[in-house]
């Protein structure tokens, strides 16, 4: 069996004895005696050796595309190699939170380095130390919403079903009532948002690009809420924040994403994480740690977790959120990144990310296929087609290619990012052209 | 230290992507007024801003690290070797089921190892955090109740000696909070927890060991009661690590629970995250699980969709590389080792509260599990020397200080877990360092005021950081 433990049989003996037990089982006197367990009924340990290979296995039971044209909330983005340099540092990867400010400056240093670069981002005033997922940001800035007299959250329905569903859940434990704002032609319906608005709404929770990957009117939406005393949720694509205008340009109050876009590999959904910022007067409803700037008594600069009272560990059931870990080595994947590629960097591989997309739009409609909303798209887009989506998307398959995500019997929402070649595109193409005819 | 922005120079950058090989598509929609202020960096500048980061920084591998309650066990080299292949980062979430076989046989063999470790039927590892797991569990609570109509169980039983997630995870879930008092020894009182259930009871949120590090030997009896009266027993594995293989939640009578596997299955805390925080429960609550779980047949593995599934509490399936690193652990310790893991994560605390016991107050006289708490409380009023300043003073010799001031039942308390992954020596020079701090208290109190004096800065104040909050860069 493989073990950790230093201590040999004889030490471990004259640990008991030193500690007044004659064995194990008088270590554990206060557990009633039929409880006890004799063994459990899973396979003895194995050496490293082993485990290595059992695990490399299943690893190799995965087919691993290569040429991946799909997104839906997970993206295929270039990481620099500087990336997972920084992020297999030991003591950034090995440490608890930073309760300890004395010798975790380190730590706190690069979450108020994050919380600068998110707020950057954004254009909003503060930014949080992350949570989970962008899907959980969302369920967390909905409930930052809520009081006693505003207590309905209205969410598109182009809005990710990931999130959406994330947002349900809580909202079941909240008691906050969700209800949907329709779709109209692949974008949010402003006008039936305008009319489901009212004294009673929280908040309206929105995606940009949407779930279709078009750009949705956030202004627009913005101006509806704040007429009905609603804040506004925006949700980002992390990679639409070099391009397109800030959440605080739009008017949102609050801006959650999904961070995964900047630095970490795809992992089949997680660890990823979700950014959280917001306008300065919610700063004491945003959930989660804060780190914040203070100095020492010599007046050394210095940080620490702050603004704590708002959290579960000081205010327990009267705390805004239940958070406590959250997504620290996945922040710093983001810092790291976002440093690696600069502003100019950033705003690049953004623009490559459109202007793929945009070329395998024409591509694919050049081979039979049509779009199926008529509205600007980002870097995901919706084709709709007469040749069944799991036809097509398997004669990819067999070229080594993850074709984009089937919606429907003929719908498919395709994603490229900088990662995607002329020449790859070219053969989505060709392969579909292929099969259309 | 100066901050990465400080560092920055314009017009420096890395050379990372090739140019645009097709032809550049001009968005129509609203452009951001300006570039986000991002750093301009050199790999160099990059690479050395963040070693000097780490310099000032403190993991596992910079020492001794018994913070109680948080299990900060060595992290095994192998399960971040598993997590990095490339098989299983390289995988997008919503690849077709036939070709993400060996995801989703990891997370259905880790599901059932954990459920036959817990003596849970169903695991859900969804959840991402601790907190998370209990959000869960909750709602799992909540919809069973709700579905046989039973609307009048609103409130939650959490003893006022529970970690502060439980009761603000029950208050997310919409319920209201009972406290319940700890008996003098720390556990349920009996009669207390008989007078608050009730027809309201929707359930009990505990951990056992419990916060003070001790099992509650009337175990059986408190689930009896809250089952008799109706309610649901929510198990909250922040301490699994002092039991697992020698005692089952599910066999003391616990209905639905969480684990948390950056404590008790050894994968890293990332300094404060990613976690990850499955949910395991009985059979009778299996079809609330969050959606969607992983099933098997005849060797093929593929996702289910439980029929009254309280939703997804995230995207996806979980941080699926945390339980990449779980399961190389379980595999590696197997049958023999997680209760050996166990017993010796219990003896290294016997053993220090032993050797310490002469020289610092225990708040519990008695067999400790994993982790035992001291009081300082004496050592306040005799020499003016606080919990915070032993803790302080204890960052001055390479030792993470125990958690401080928590549980919140006991007077100026210093949880100390010193976890299986110590050696002898190691629990030896920390007691020599304890000791030796407490004759300094004696001596000298007034050097423990001014502690930390090594450490890269004194302590900061907090009060000022919190009174005007400085939370970003200003450029």
């Amino acid at each position: 069996m493989g073990s950790y433990i230093p201590n040999t049989g004889s030490e471990q003996r004259e640990m008991l004895r030193e500690a007044g037990y004659a064995d194990f089982r008088e270590l554990y006197a206060d557990v009633p005696e039929s409880m006890l367990i004799g063994a459990l009924d899973i396979p003895s340990g194995l050496s490293e050796f082993e485990v290595r290979s059992r695990m490399e296995a299943l690893a190799a039971k995965n087919v691993r595309f290569t040429r991946i044209f799909r997104g839906a909330g997970a993206y295929d983005h270039f990481i620099p190699a500087i990336v997972g340099s920084v992020t297999s540092k030991e003591e950034f990867v090995t440490a608890y939170t930073p309760y300890q400010a004395e010798i975790s400056q380190g730590i706190l240093q690069n979450i108020f380095e994050y919380q600068t670069m998110i707020c950057e981002l954004t254009g909003l005033d503060v930014a949080n130390a992350s949570v989970y997922d962008g899907a959980s940001a969302m369920a967390e800035a909905a409930a930052m919403c809520a009081d006693r007299k505003r207590g309905v959250c209205l969410i598109s329905a182009c809005v990710d079903p990931q999130s959406r569903s994330t947002v349900a859940s809580y909202c079941f434990g909240s008691g906050m009532e969700l209800v949907e704002v329709p779709e109209k032609d692949g974008r949010t319906d402003m006008d039936a948002l305008a009319a489901l608005l009212s004294d009673k709404t929280a908040c309206v929770c929105l995606k940009q690009p949407n779930r279709y990957g078009i750009i949705e009117d956030v202004d627009r939406a913005a101006q509806l809420a704040h007429a009905a005393g609603a804040k506004l949720v925006e949700s980002v694509y992390a990679m639409s924040l070099p391009l397109l205008r800030t959440p605080a340009e739009c008017g949102a109050d609050i801006c959650v994403g999904e961070g995964q876009p900047f630095g970490m590999p795809l992992s089949f959904g997680g660890p990823y994480l979700g950014f959280m910022a917001c306008r300065a007067e919610l700063m004491r409803r945003l959930p989660g740690r804060i780190v914040g700037e203070t100095h020492d008594a010599a007046g050394e600069r210095a940080f620490v977790l702050t603004l704590q009272a708002r959290e579960q560990h000081i205010r327990r059931e009267k705390a805004g959120s239940n958070i406590c870990s959250n997504e620290a080595l996945c922040a710093l994947t983001a810092a790291v990144y976002l440093s690696a590629m600069g502003p100019e960097g950033l705003k690049n591989a953004a623009c490559q990310c459109v202007s793929k997309a945009h070329y395998l739009a024409d591509r694919l409609c050049a081979a039979g296929l049509k779009l199926q909303y008529g509205a600007e798209f980002f870097n995901e887009f919706v084709t709709v087609s007469d040749v069944p989506a799991d036809r097509l998307l398997a004669r990819l398959a067999e070229k080594g290619i993850l074709g984009g995500l089937p919606l429907g019997e003929h719908e498919i929402l395709w994603c490229c990012t900088e990662k995607n070649s002329r020449a790859d595109i070219d053969e989505v193409a060709d392969t579909v052209k292929e099969a259309v005819k | 230290m100066k901050l990465i922005f400080e560092k920055s120079v314009p017009g420096r950058s890395l050379s990372l992507l090739p140019a645009c090989d097709v032809p550049a598509y001009t968005l129509s929609a609203p452009v951001r007024g300006s570039a986000p202020r991002l750093p301009e960096m050199s790999e160099t500048d990059i690479s050395r801003h963040y070693t000097q980061l780490a310099g000032r920084a403190h993991g596992v591998n910079d020492g001794f690290y018994p913070l109680g309650s948080c299990t900060m066990k060595y992290n095994p080299k192998i399960n971040e070797a598993a997590a990095a292949l490339p098989g299983f980062t390289g995988i997008h979430p919503l690849q077709p089921e036939e070709t993400a076989q060996g995801s989703l046989q990891v997370l259905g063999d880790t599901a059932r190892l954990l459920c036959e470790i817990t003596g849970m039927d169903a695991m859900s590892l969804q959840p991402a955090a601790g907190a998370h797991g209990e959000f869960t569990g909750l709602l799992l609570i909540k919809a069973y109740h709700r579905d046989r109509g039973d609307t009048k169980r609103t409130k939650i039983i959490v003893p006022d000696s529970a970690h502060g997630t439980n009761p603000a995870s029950a208050a997310m879930a919409g319920f209201t909070i009972v406290n319940v008092p700890s008996g003098p020894d720390g556990c349920v009182d009996l009669d207390r927890l008989r007078a608050a259930v009730g027809e309201d009871t929707a359930g009990l949120m505990l951990t056992n060991p419990n916060t003070v590090g001790l099992f509650d030997r009337n175990i059986l009896e408190i689930t009896k009661i809250v089952h008799e009266a109706g309610g649901l027993c929510y198990y909250d594995g922040a301490n699994l690590n002092a039991v697992m293989g020698i005692v089952r939640p599910g066999d003391m009578g616990f209905d639905v629970m969480h684990l948390n596997l950056h404590k008790t299955f050894s994968t890293p805390h990332g300094g404060g995250g990613p976690g990850s925080g499955p949910v395991g429960c009985k059979a009778f609550l299996r079809d609330f699980l969050p959606s969607p779980t992983v099933k098997e047949e005849n060797g093929r593995f593929s996702f289910a969709y439980p029929a009254k599934s309280i939703g997804s509490v995230r995207a996806f399936y979980g941080n699926f590389l945390v339980v990449v690193r779980a399961l190389a652990y379980i595999l590696t310790l197997g049958r023999e080792g997680i209760p050996a893991a166990a017993g010796n994560a219990v003896l290294n605390a016997n053993y220090m509260m032993k050797k310490l016991s002469p020289y610092y107050d225990m708040a519990y006289d008695r067999t400790c599990m994993h982790e035992f708490v001291m009081t300082l409380e004496r050592t306040k009023k005799e020499y003016g020397v606080t919990a915070m300043d032993i803790a302080k003073s204890l960052l001055d010799h390479g030792i993470h200080p125990p958690t401080m001031y928590f549980p919140l039942i006991v007077h100026e308390a210093l949880m100390i877990e010193p976890t299986e992954t110590e050696s002898r020596e190691t629990l030896d020079e920390a007691v020599s360092v304890f000791v030796g701090i407490m004759e300094e208290a004696k001596r000298n109190a007034e050097k423990l005021h001014m502690s930390p004096l090594t450490t890269p800065i004194g302590r900061p104040d907090e009060v000022a950081a919190a009174r005007s909050p400085v939370l970003k860069y200003a450029f």
